[in-house]
């Protein structure tokens, strides 16, 4: 479901954080227009909403573990959970993270790759948030998803930046919260 | 011996304090730009530049930020690797803090602060939540500014 929809229609802080986005064409192949929200983490504001609107949002919720997806969910994770009570979970490409993880495996448009989670860093019943900056196909959060509910965690919403709610064809059910569509064209 | 962060990171009052700390000192130094490094700089810096009204700009391995960028190589244990920042990110004068987590050689830092300053930056302070004082030695005279040291024993 996209802020808009959600109680946040005609929030101007959308407008701002949407315009914030860099459009790159053909990045990192032909044909696909990549959103940077690299230059949104320039504009002090937008990136000061986008973090508030988030934490409005699920300060409430109980939850107690905000998971952020490497890297780029390492941007936004880590304010959230501070702002909410939470503990911030790193969720990694294989053989970064030291000790004992779970593994899951994702499908990529060619191939798999694999998201990693530490053994240990959730308790079962605890309450939590899945966070990155885009979702596309809703692979890479589906098995974010698999690897929090092998260790007992219940995923209270899946939330991104900017995306499209195809993305939550491969959740399971489990609601996704986004704030801004892709743009379409080049604005930079 | 690792030193793994990311149980500081589920101590909520650990990494509120982390963060703190830093942003008592910097937020005064009129720092309008915090550059972390891919990825574990990516976990402190943003919550820092959002605390200190500053952008924060993100330097990544190879080959991961579209659009224009400019590279500077460090040396590894075992040859090299390369940091890539934006052209544009920044604009030249603006004072900036490094954020990592960990220093070890200091290599990754000084590629940090040798691409902030061939984009006209003043690199004000280096910034690591653990590191030992030797990191400093390939800094050429920047400060570097560390929480704690490394632990020696395993404690979990």
């Amino acid at each position: 479901m996209f802020a808009a929809e959600n109680g946040l229609r005609g929030d101007p802080r959308l407008q701002g954080i949407s315009k914030a986005i860099r459009v790159v064409p053909d990045f990192p192949i032909p044909g696909i227009m990549f959103q940077d929200i690299t230059t949104l983490l320039l504009d002090h504001k937008a990136f000061k909403d986008t973090v508030d609107i988030f934490v409005d949002r699920y300060r409430d919720m109980g939850i107690s573990v905000v998971a952020g997806i490497e890297a780029r969910g390492f941007v936004f994770g880590p304010s959230i959970a501070l702002a909410i009570g939470a503990k911030f979970v790193p969720l990694r490409k294989p053989n970064k993270l030291p000790g004992e993880v779970i593994s899951e495996a994702y499908v990529l448009e060619y191939g798999t790759d694999r998201l990693e989670m530490h053994v240990g860093a959730i308790e079962p019943g605890e309450r939590a948030l899945v966070i990155d900056d885009l979702v596309a196909t809703g692979g890479t959060l589906s098995a974010a998803v698999r690897l929090l509910e092998r260790m007992g965690a219940e995923v209270v919403e899946c939330a991104c930046v900017v995306g499209l709610p195809e993305g939550q064809r491969r959740l399971d059910g489990k609601p996704l919260y986004i704030l801004v569509e892709p743009r379409l064209s080049v604005n930079y």
